[in-house]
């Protein structure tokens, strides 16, 4: 699960993360409130920024043509129409894709004098399985690129899981990053915060980009995180009542949120062939064999180890709720499933759903006769395909017909 | 001889009593495997029986490795308390502990392999189908099956199957035994991004493995678990290997089910581990539907 900026930055300071000082805003009148609290102790320049999961806020445009999603004021008048701007209107992204995300909160916050950026991150190294900070002089711009091109420019901690982050490790950072004497002190700070609020939260990856030397209203220099991204371990959320509430879902496809009702895992994709399959790994291999013959798959949907009949209905009307399907791909290894029991399950869906688009059903496994003789004997005009190659084959020519 | 576990490997199940669980201990049961004790914390002294087998429950692991001489586990305790189940596994020593439980937390994961570094037991899992190393009878009964996986798919052999995904890896060995070939050990990994055994180690077992004769590694976007396998294949490699990566088509950023598998900052993409398979001389299966044949190929 991801969550907001703000709401990243709501957990980061309970942890002694240093943050610009802001309020997230729902509605223009709050927006007023923030922005007259910004200005009025001191500073001389806020900043208004969308709150969407999706990134490049800064470069992006509004449907009506308002640009950038980040936008700096230098009077409350102007952070206001900022706002007013923003809510409730739709920001596309080169990562929200052309459909774009509608801005239901902002966040108004002070913008400080920058004086450096730097980056800093903290996940999981899956290579040794222990928790990595990655910190780079190199802030505020893609770190992927800076690792691509100068990959000397990255700093890599490892955090003994038992121990947890030691201060000589903070210590360590903060000279590699060039810091000194009273900032390094609060940089070590900082990087046990960052890492604290990773370990506690669950989180799968804490990004702080950029984080800054800013000079502050009293024109002192300090560490802040200007930016801040949290993505959570889905499997953890069953342990933090408060980051459940974080959930946004409208920042989630409907189709997906339907799909996680009945406990299959839907994920929408661009291409006209639907596939219902079960496991995750055969989902996934399902959708490059389409694509290996020629076609594109429309989703990923894995329905698990013990798909229900209600489960297999449920999927048919998720899928054929996406009006780009043109074709589906029913494919099944019934290990310990029972396939007669999918079988049946197919026929009532398809029954119920009233299905005219092309089925192609692939079905192996156990008790595979009685249900290949249950979906003969349906009446339903089904294509059946004899391996994945063939099933596959004969899915995509539907398509390309 | 197979590998990690044979047909007199004594099994105990921990969290048998639970509907996954006791579904899964019946169907090892059934398929001839030695399951010789069930623990589940409060039912100590009670019998789990089906079909004939009357097989006795403890409170703890140690118990029942103390009464029972049983060395491998299988872990069906939920998420939440799965890691703990893992650990206490280890604690009583036993050599091989699979954990089939799907969900657990990452933190868990990274604190129970901390924890368990340096200690005699193997994990395999979590979020795993198993291991099954088949018997001689018919549908290959009276083999080791550890886990969630079809027994009846299998046939005594000599090709070592290792994948992350479970039903990728009944493909697999579904498209060996209909053609005639045999398994001598077939190994699911799991899913998950912390995992206790790597394609690697078990790569390293069957090419040590004196009845391996050829391997199937099935590998999935996400992590370089499969890189580091290809390059000590390329270095080390004595037997033919064939490979399929799912995941070609998955779009970056998006986990496809299994929490592992994900693009995420141009790594782990389908890309990288397909081309790390050719550099290391590893038959590739274009289509999972062409993973026996390509290693069938080149044997």
């Amino acid at each position: 699960m991801n969550i907001h900026e703000y709401q990243a930055k709501q957990l980061l300071k309970q942890y002694g993360v240093v943050v610009p000082p802001g309020d997230a805003c729902k509605t223009v009148e709050e927006a007023r409130t923030a922005a007259d609290k910004i200005f009025g102790s001191g500073n001389k320049l806020a900043v208004v920024k969308s709150q969407i999961h999706a990134g490049g806020r800064g470069k992006g445009t509004f449907k009506d043509g308002f640009k950038g999603g980040v936008k700096l004021a230098k009077s409350a008048e102007e952070a206001t129409a900022h706002a007013k701007a923003m809510l409730g209107n739709t920001l596309v992204t080169k990562q929200t894709g052309p459909d774009g995300r509608v801005v239901s909160t902002v966040l108004v916050a002070a913008a400080e004098d920058i004086k450096k950026e730097f980056y800093l991150a903290v996940l999981l190294d899956r290579a040794n399985s222990r928790p990595l900070i990655m910190a780079s002089t190199e802030g505020g711009v893609d770190i992927e690129e800076v690792a691509e091109k100068s990959p000397e420019k990255i700093i890599k901690e490892h955090v003994d899981p038992a121990m947890g982050f030691q201060p000589w490790q903070g210590r360590k950072i903060a000279a590699a990053l060039g810091l000194k004497g009273e900032l390094a002190g609060q940089a070590a700070k900082l990087f046990a915060g960052v890492y604290k609020t990773w370990w506690e939260a669950d989180a799968a990856m804490v990004e702080i980009n950029p984080l800054c030397i800013c000079v502050g209203a009293d024109g002192k220099e300090k560490l802040v995180a200007v930016d801040a991204k949290i993505g959570l371990d889905d499997n953890a959320l069953y342990r933090h009542k408060d980051i459940q509430e974080m959930r946004d879902l409208a920042e989630e496809s409907p189709l997906e949120i339907e799909a996680s009702k009945f406990n299959l895992n839907y994920i929408k994709l661009d291409g006209s062939i639907a596939c219902l399959v079960n496991g995750a790994g055969l989902a996934m291999a399902t959708m490059d064999i389409i694509q290996h013959y020629g076609a594109s798959p429309a989703n990923f949907l894995d329905v698990g180890g013990g798909a229900s009949k209600d489960q297999v209905t449920a999927a048919f009307k998720i899928i054929l709720s996406d009006p780009a399907v043109k074709a589906i791909f029913v494919n099944i290894f019934g290990g310990i499933m029972d396939c007669n029991v999918i079988a049946t399950g197919i026929v009532a869906a398809v029954k119920e759903t009233g299905l005219t688009l092309p089925l192609v059903v692939r079905l192996e496994g156990n008790n595979v006769a009685a249900g290949k003789k249950t979906l003969a004997e349906s009446g339903l005009t089904l294509i059946t395909g004899d391996s994945m190659a063939d099933a596959a084959q004969k899915v995509v020519a539907t398509v390309a017909k | 001889m197979a590998i990690l576990v044979t047909p007199q490997t004594k099994l105990l199940v921990q969290g048998i009593t639970g509907e996954f669980g006791a579904r899964h201990a019946k169907l090892s049961l059934d398929y001839g495997t030695q399951l010789v004790a069930g623990v589940t914390p409060g039912k100590g002294g009670q019998f789990f029986e089906h079909g004939g087998h009357k097989v006795p429950i403890f409170d703890t692991v140690a118990d029942a490795v103390k009464q029972t001489g049983a060395t491998a586990s299988a872990v069906f305790v939920p998420p939440p308390f799965a890691a703990d189940a893992i650990l206490e596994g280890v604690d009583a020593g036993l050599e091989l502990v699979v954990a089939i439980t799907e969900g657990i937390p990452v933190r868990d994961m990274v604190r129970a392999k901390q924890a368990m570094a340096g200690s005699k037991t193997r994990l395999i899992g979590p979020n795993c189908p198993g291991v099954v190393t088949p018997g001689e009878g018919k549908d290959s009964h009276g083999g080791c099956r550890i886990g969630i996986a079809p027994g009846y798919i299998h046939k005594k052999g000599n090709i070592g199957v290792v994948s992350r995904s479970g039903t990728l890896t009944y493909e697999a060995v579904w498209q060996l035994t209909s053609r005639g070939v045999g398994q001598s050990t077939c190994v699911g990994i799991g899913g998950d991004p912390v995992n206790g055994t790597s394609h690697l180690d078990v790569i390293q077992l069957f090419m040590a493995d004196p009845e391996t004769k050829g391997i199937i590694m099935i590998g999935e976007i996400g992590g370089s678990a499969e890189e580091e396998a290809a390059e000590w294949i390329a270095k080390h490699g004595t037997k033919p290997v064939a490979g399929f990566i799912a995941g070609a088509t998955a779009p970056p950023g998006r986990r496809m089910g299994h929490a592992g598998a994900i693009v995420s900052g141009g790594k782990g993409t389908a890309e990288a581990k397909i081309a790390a398979f050719k550099a290391a001389g590893i038959g590739i299966a274009v289509t999972p539907s062409d993973m026996a044949d390509t290693l069938l190929k080149m044997m």
